[in-house]
């Protein structure tokens, strides 16, 4: 009967360790670095929700009719949130894009063309520039 | 029936206003209208379309300073292991004139035809015509079939071989799409001239508004004569020729 109670004593402490065990193994929540807080275009939680909708609704305003300078756009938000050591908005878990972009495992395309460093200048040597040979 | 249509358009006008409010419209559930920026900014018009004279007896054989402008301008600064797989938003050609042996020299890029065969050929709608009449690759649709490529007459446009880091901010570039010169209209969008007629000391490139009569490029076509490179095949360029 004492050992039946102590197996169940020691499942059931088993039992209960068992989500303690599991939250510490969990991937720490992003912590990204917020390099100009609080002047953003829209509230935080807004932006959290959102920031994609309006980034996709403003390409294609941009790029199909032209309309630029405008509140919500892809450099506006590297100009504020690029990291001051690094200069961009990725590189590590603490910049800004990457950071929660890594902890929710959503795949950035954004940067396979536009540039995540804020105020970058192209400056190396032009290639040969002469034509093709006939 | 009216009723049930009245309450219809009176709910939607009703949340289209609290959503209004919110800083987006609801055009649908799940869909909405970001009204943030819409009324900023000045839009590509259709009463505009843009051109470009070039004035081939001005455009020295030795000179490439267009080609080095729209480089330095579009971020074409990455180092390729194959020169064929180059990007060339814009190169200088010299043409001879066999019986003669007289020498002509021009620069070549994206015609920005007003009846563009690359976006006659493209099957995702990439390829386009903004209302201003510049020709432009939309990369975000773009697959890299390069069939716009096959279709070009002036072998203007160049596929991204290879992943690129140094893209200017403007002027996003990137591997697996095709890629043309733009008329620099990251430039043009703010009033500028493209980089390549800006960096003419020669005074060879004309760009402006073809249907602006006060514009310099609408004055000098009616001036003098002028060419479409291939005009035959009637795609009615953007970018016309002097002197050849």
């Amino acid at each position: 009967m004492f050992k039946r109670v102590l197996a169940v004593m020691l499942f059931s402490i088993a039992a209960l360790a068992q989500p303690a065990v599991a939250d510490a193994g969990r991937v720490p929540k992003p912590t990204p670095t917020i390099e100009t807080p609080g002047q953003c275009v829209a509230p935080v939680e807004e932006m959290r929700r959102n920031h994609m909708e309006m980034l996709k609704h403003q390409r294609n305003r941009t790029m199909r009719m032209g309309e630029r300078d405008t509140k919500v756009s892809l450099n506006g938000c590297i100009q504020c949130h690029a990291s001051k050591i690094n200069g961009s908005v990725l590189g590590s878990r603490d910049n800004f894009c990457e950071a929660c972009h890594a902890y929710a495992a959503v795949k950035l395309d954004c940067w396979d063309c536009h540039q995540p460093k804020a105020n970058y200048k192209a400056t190396a040597s032009a290639p040969p520039t002469m034509g093709l040979k006939p | 029936m009216s009723d049930s249509k009245n309450t219809r358009r009176g709910f939607l006008a009703a949340s289209a206003t609290m959503a209004a409010g919110l800083g987006f419209v609801a055009i649908a559930p799940g869909i909405r209208l970001i009204e943030a920026a819409s009324a900023q900014g000045k839009l590509a018009s259709s009463k505009v379309r843009y051109g470009l004279l070039i004035d081939s007896n001005k455009c020295k054989s030795d000179c490439d300073a267009c080609v080095g402008a729209c480089a330095t301008e579009n971020g074409i600064v990455e180092k390729v292991a194959n020169p064929r797989q180059r990007a060339q938003w814009i190169r200088k050609i010299n043409l001879v004139e066999t019986s003669t042996g007289k020498t002509h020299s021009l620069p070549m890029m994206c015609q920005h035809c007003a009846k563009p065969p690359c976006v006659d050929v493209c099957p995702t709608g990439a390829s386009f015509k903004r209302a201003d009449g510049i020709v432009l690759v939309d990369r975000h649709i773009c697959i890299g079939c390069r069939y716009c490529m096959m279709a070009c007459p002036y072998k203007a446009r160049s596929f991204g071989h290879q992943a690129l880091t140094t893209q200017n901010p403007e002027v996003p570039r990137g591997q697996g799409c095709v890629e043309a010169c733009t008329f620099c209209v990251q430039r043009v969008d703010r009033g500028l001239k493209p980089a390549c007629v800006e960096a003419c000391t020669n005074g060879a490139m004309i760009f402006g508004d073809l249907n602006d009569p006060n514009s310099d490029i609408y004055k000098r076509i009616r001036e003098v004569s002028s060419r479409q490179v291939r005009a035959d095949l009637k795609l009615d360029t953007g970018v016309r020729y002097q002197g050849i």
